[in-house]
């Protein structure tokens, strides 16, 4: 067991000092590949001032590490700000996604648990909805951004509503399936206990179906993070998908790679949430 | 004693046949069960006694016939006819204590949680798991489980408790003791029981009778086995019973080839299903005989 333990230590040891040596690697060659001075062309001083260092001193238009950084830190520091709807601070940009991803994927958990029980209940529902929901699944959620729009008559709902309709399936599908698979044995236990339906289904279905639920969600989290960005380039006004596209309007690199690097870590905070969650409703057989 | 409690009046269990008609797995069944019975059924692989089994605990209905349990016919599953699950089925996420406190408030509804919890761990005490009260089901042995099984059926205080071959997946020594509980229980309680083996031996230390079943499909019971055996046998002294090697030879006759040509041993005799022969086996000379020995 020590032994064990002990090998477990230096293996996660290891691996942290490759994945920092990585990071350092990368880093590096970010750094040198952006920071080299290229072709200086002589020009006319006023005209040099309009082109900006990029043609002047011959540096990169991609920004280095130092440069992302620097601003980064700026962002961390103050992620509140609000000056106007082009200018907002990166925290005020995450929490209207976030809350659009919280808001879109809960009314697809409503839906989708209850359903998906359904389902995984009844062949014949089963059978009678399979061919809707082959039909619908494959859907970029985005298509039905236009429809949305014209039915719903809001960007910030119809956001939602896109967020809604790419989180379901998942939810649905592993829903019905854990439910449609539940342990016939456990299902007589509770048979031969009298317990009745609503009970069974709480006590018994619920409990047994759990991890595969979870599954589902947790597959649906990260679709609906993935989508949240795309739509909120398309609806505009808020959200860290619109700061994206409003920094690649206004050119700045730095602010897109650090939006991009912010996306990467919340995306990951979502998934570990629901990883954990996961985690509690598992029961070793 | 031999009011009958449970009464199995012409039960029929037919199935979609592949090229269209139906087979059946038995057909016209009829078998009574009294108070504080210990009743055996062997049998083949599909002669249908795991289907006789679920249609006495409601969890399958009979093609036809009906089943009388103190006198009222059963239309589902309840709670005075507990069943022991041979995969034990157990609600893994559930702790020893939970599973069977689980089965406690399905039956008495209006208990509070402590009376719940009280009575559940007198019958976990009784099967011997004092102690695993809060352990899974995934950290129990393949034999603890099966207790956790026996715990929760028993916690019931059924009527009638109902056994599909409890003991099957245990290894030998495990299941030697737990038959040994479960018949001490059993006895003690005055418990009426109907078990499904294919051991012999489990059969002749645990059961009065032995319900013998014919090869399926339609299956039908060939006799009913009356076990001479005192009621207060012991496991290590059966063997040395002048009648032991009747019984067993009797039984393990039938397994072997009775059970496959009995409808031809029939042939052209009149047979009652309501009335199949009661077989008392006993040895033929009033002292012990002498266990058969081969020679090399």
């Amino acid at each position: 067991m020590t032994i064990q333990k002990a090998n477990a230590m230096t293996l996660s040891f290891r691996a942290a000092v490759v994945s920092i040596l990585i990071l350092v690697l990368f880093l590096g060659s970010w750094h040198l590949a952006t920071s080299g001075t290229g072709t200086v062309q002589q020009m006319d001083p006023e005209y040099a001032k309009l082109m900006g260092l990029t043609a002047t001193q011959g540096k990169s238009a991609m920004p280095g590490p130092l440069q992302v950084g620097a601003t980064l830190w700026k962002h961390i520091t103050n992620p509140f700000y609000d000056n106007g709807p082009n200018d907002k601070g990166l925290g005020i940009q995450l929490a209207y996604s976030i809350g659009r991803v919280v808001l879109g994927y809960l009314l697809a958990v409503i839906v989708a648990i209850p359903l998906g029980f359904l389902i995984g209940m009844s062949q014949l529902m089963s059978r009678a909805l399979d061919p809707f929901i082959q039909v619908l699944k494959p859907i970029s959620p985005l298509a039905w951004m236009p429809l949305a729009l014209y039915t719903i008559k809001d960007s910030n709902y119809s956001a939602i509503f896109v967020i809604f309709i790419c989180s379901v399936w998942p939810m649905l599908i592993n829903t019905a399936f854990g439910v449609a698979s539940v342990r016939k044995e456990w299902l007589n236990v509770a048979r031969t206990l009298e317990v009745g339906a609503f009970k069974r289904a709480f006590t018994v279905i619920l409990p047994a179906a759990a991890p595969t639920i979870l599954t589902g969600m947790r597959i649906s989290i990260g679709i609906a993070w993935l989508v949240i960005v795309a739509a909120e380039m398309l609806v505009g006004g808020t959200g860290i998908g619109y700061f994206v596209w409003n920094e690649w309007n206004n050119l700045s690199i730095t602010n897109v790679i650090n939006a991009i690097l912010v996306i990467g870590i919340v995306g990951m905070i979502l998934d570990q949430l629901l990883a954990r969650a996961a985690k509690l409703v598992t029961y070793p057989e | 004693m031999t009011e009958k409690l449970i009464s199995i009046e012409a039960i029929a269990k037919r199935y979609p046949a592949p090229g269209g008609g139906q087979t059946a797995v038995f057909e016209n069944l009829w078998l009574g069960i009294n108070r504080g019975e210990f009743v055996c059924m062997i049998g083949h692989s599909g002669c249908g006694k795991t289907t006789v089994l679920n249609i006495l605990a409601g969890l399958d209905a009979p093609s036809e016939g009906v089943v009388i349990v103190d006198n009222q016919a059963i239309d589902g599953p309840a709670l005075d006819r507990a069943v022991i699950f041979q995969s034990h089925a157990l609600l893994p996420w559930r702790s020893v204590l939970g599973n069977v406190a689980y089965a406690v408030g399905a039956r008495h509804k209006d208990w509070s949680k402590a009376r719940i919890k009280e009575h559940a761990e007198k019958f976990i005490d009784l099967v011997g798991l004092k102690g695993s009260e809060y352990k899974k089901p995934s950290e129990l042995s393949g034999g603890m489980k099966q207790r956790v099984g026996i715990a929760r059926a028993l916690s019931l205080e059924p009527k009638m408790l109902l056994m599909d071959e409890p003991f099957s997946a245990l290894d030998a020594l495990t299941r030697g003791t737990l038959q040994d509980e479960v018949r001490g229980i059993c006895l003690n309680t005055g418990q009426t029981v109907f078990m499904i083996t294919h051991d012999v031996d489990e059969a002749i230390y645990l059961a009065d009778k032995i319900v013998l079943m014919t090869n399926g499909p339609e299956a039908q019971i060939a006799e009913i086995v009356e076990n001479p055996l005192p009621k207060d046998r012991e496991r290590n002294q059966i063997h040395k019973h002048a009648d032991y090697y009747a019984i067993r030879n009797h039984l393990i006759d039938f397994l072997v080839s009775r059970s496959r040509t009995f409808k031809d041993e029939m042939k052209g005799k009149p047979w009652d299903p309501m009335n199949v022969p009661l077989v008392r086996p006993v040895s033929e000379t009033p002292s012990a005989p002498e266990p058969m020995r081969k020679r090399a």
